[in-house]
């Protein structure tokens, strides 16, 4: 074997490792920026689909499409009284009620005594809710769980879809997005 | 005995990710009583993606939205609805990612054209060992 040779196969020898290492990097480089793996609603831009629910606890005003479309954008609010992330996301929405915000909400698989009691022990920001039993107005939003909040515009235009709660940091967002949504 | 019985309270723990307290929907677990939508119903579900256990298909997936899907499935169908009428239906509220069957638009077109570009290599090699 010429030295020509013999530096190629130590160049062959040592690609599996190059490969490694490359692989590796990838695999680091994923774990440090996860893909987000939420999937967003394809209705941003297109108008509310129609729906109409029953009233979600007695007494209360109920939902549907034709409430939201009133001149003004609004937070349509999809949440339950089983879902854990919710309780801390419903005293932020009283936070946005409290500066003058239109929160509606969208109850999936609940029932009114449960809501009735979640609404009692961690307040009610809602104006109207209403009751979703068989998550078929969420999957007709393009919703995939709960929380999840839609800004919807005056003329019933879907502005802009918030995954998961709406955290106290998101509240300077929430508003510029409700602001542009005027 | 104290050990014991906070051992079997682990057991009869709920996950933090709570499910609702409501039965499943009715269609979700049922099968459609025309075996013909049934099927039809199937092999659409069998396409669909699970929004909460990504990777599943709704067919597959225990998760409480899976079975509301399932049964929006089988109410469609039965209602008379094309399996690909309900697909389009979904595709439009979550985008072609809800469904697993290869689209045309050109995000597939490397997944139609790999098939093809390495079937031409192979008998590139051929024709050269042949040839030789």
């Amino acid at each position: 074997m010429g030295p020509e040779a013999l530096r190629m196969s130590r160049a062959v020898r040592f690609a599996p490792l190059l490969l490694l290492a490359l692989i590796v990097a990838a695999l680091v480089w994923r774990l440090a920026r996860p893909v987000d793996s939420s999937v967003h609603s394809a209705l941003e831009g297109k108008p509310v689909p129609m729906f109409a629910l029953p009233p979600a606890v007695p007494g209360k005003a109920t939902l549907s499409t034709s409430d939201l479309a009133t001149g003004r954008p609004r937070i349509v609010n999809v949440f339950a009284s089983w879902c854990v992330p919710c309780i801390t996301e419903v005293k932020v929405l009283q936070q946005l009620k409290a500066s003058g915000v239109t929160v509606d909400g969208i109850a999936v698989r609940d029932r009114p005594e449960d809501l009735a009691e979640f609404l009692a022990t961690n307040g009610d920001p809602y104006e109207r809710i209403g009751s979703d039993v068989q998550s078929k107005v969420q999957i007709a939003l393009g919703s995939s769980g709960v929380p999840e909040s839609f800004i919807v515009d005056g003329a019933g235009i879907i502005r802009y879809q918030h995954i998961g709660p709406i955290e106290r940091g998101d509240v300077p967002l929430i508003l510029a997005r409700l602001e542009q949504a005027r | 005995m104290k050990r014991i019985v906070l051992l079997l309270a682990l057991f009869a723990a709920q996950p933090a990710i709570a499910d609702s307290n409501l039965p499943p929907a009715y269609w979700s677990d049922r099968q459609l009583p025309n075996p013909k939508q049934e099927a039809q119903a199937q092999a659409l579900m069998d396409e669909l993606r699970c929004l909460v256990c990504q990777g599943q298909s709704i067919a597959d997936s225990d998760a409480e939205l899976a079975g509301d899907m399932r049964d929006l499935v089988r109410r469609r169908i039965a209602a008379g609805e094309k399996p690909a009428a309900v697909r389009a239906w979904l595709v439009q509220r979550y985008g072609s990612w809800i469904s697993y069957k290869p689209t045309t638009e050109a995000a597939a077109w490397p997944l139609w054209l790999a098939p093809l570009a390495l079937l031409l290599v192979g008998v590139f090699l051929l024709r050269r060992r042949i040839v030789r």
